[in-house]
């Protein structure tokens, strides 16, 4: 049952309270046509261990890497992901939308 | 996010309630704020919105642009009655993503080949409904016409705090039912909560057409404002 929000968001106490590293990516906003909508999660913890999805798969592997930061630095961050951006980030979303995801560190 | 924040926000998950997570994303500060908190917040507005709506998203606020994460309970839809128009409305919700269980003690009523994919209780009300947990995010509909089956089950739900009761039957019907409860000891106030004639007023002629009008009302409780509601 970890494809649904609450499971993962149980992960992420209990992976805390283990005393893993924890971040949480969250969508914030979406624009044209985006796999998963506004409020999706996505947990990370400091080994690269993840559960959720915040994109279907497209970019998870840029959030995860992006997470460690924020778990190491404890600084929140928004990153941006857009099928034409290819300056800030290396992945992209095939289907043509943009997604903000919102990482933060369980702490 | 706090680790006592997200334990709140679990324990309040697993509780089935609602909770909001107000986080402004540029200072990644942030709060929670529990469904019986909202009318006394700041965002008592938008939040109650978004709680109706069950949908997160950024807003525009007069203390700036935050991100509010908004976890709602999933809805489940009980109903008495294995009859016509639960064969309807009982897939309608599940369509509509309420968890469905539908209870009958009359074992010719209730039985799987009637109802696909359906969780069908043959028992009394007294024994299906306690474990069923009928709280907030529950709708519950009466249909067997039998006040055997229908009454208890209806001080039951009367007796919770779900956003719907309906009750199938003519106003004459309804009225004999509101004696038999009041004799019960329901108070005028409760009795109230009542939908009767159940579902939305939109000339449903056949059972499925009752159900649709049934399904109407609930989703009307369940989303928009209590005083539009009422004035529907």
């Amino acid at each position: 049952m970890l494809g649904r929000d609450e499971d993962i968001l149980k992960a992420a106490e209990d992976w805390s309270k283990e005393g893993r590293g924890v971040a949480l990516a969250t969508v914030v906003e979406t624009w044209g046509s985006a796999p998963r909508p506004v409020g999706s999660n996505l947990v990370i913890d400091n080994e690269g261990n993840f559960l959720g999805s915040v994109s279907g798969g497209c970019v998870e592997g840029a959030v995860v890497t992006e997470a460690i930061d924020v778990i190491d630095s404890g600084k929140p961050k928004v990153l941006e992901f857009g099928v034409a951006d290819e300056t800030a980030w290396k992945v992209g979303l095939s289907c043509g939308g943009t997604i903000r995801v919102y990482v933060e560190k369980v702490s | 996010m706090k680790l006592d924040l997200l334990h709140t926000l679990n324990a309040e998950r697993a509780a089935r309630r609602a909770v909001v997570i107000v986080t402004d994303t540029e200072a990644g500060s942030q709060r929670l704020v529990k469904a019986a908190d909202i009318a006394a917040d700041p965002l008592a507005e938008v939040l109650d919105k978004r709680v109706r709506m069950a949908k997160s998203g950024m807003e525009e606020t007069a203390q700036g642009r935050v991100f509010l994460t908004v976890h709602v309970p999933s809805p489940q839809l009980v109903i008495t009655g294995a009859v016509h128009i639960s064969q309807t409305l009982a897939p309608l919700g599940q369509m509509l993503n309420y968890a469905v269980t539908i209870i009958d003690p009359r074992t010719a009523f209730a039985t799987p080949e009637r109802f696909p994919g359906i969780n069908v209780i043959a028992e009394w009300p007294d024994v299906a409904l306690p474990p069923l947990h009928v709280d907030r995010y529950t709708a519950f509909v009466a249909l067997t016409h039998d006040p055997k089956v229908d009454d208890p089950a209806l001080l039951h739900a009367l007796s919770r705090d779900c956003f719907y009761i309906g009750a199938l039957g003519s106003r004459k019907t309804h009225g004999r039912r509101l004696e038999r409860l009041k004799a019960q000891g329901v108070p005028d106030t409760a009795l109230a909560r009542i939908h009767a004639p159940i579902g939305l007023d939109i000339g449903a002629v056949s059972p499925a057409e009752i159900a649709v009008a049934i399904m109407a009302e609930i989703t009307l409780r369940l989303r928009m404002k209590q005083d539009k509601a009422e004035a529907a």
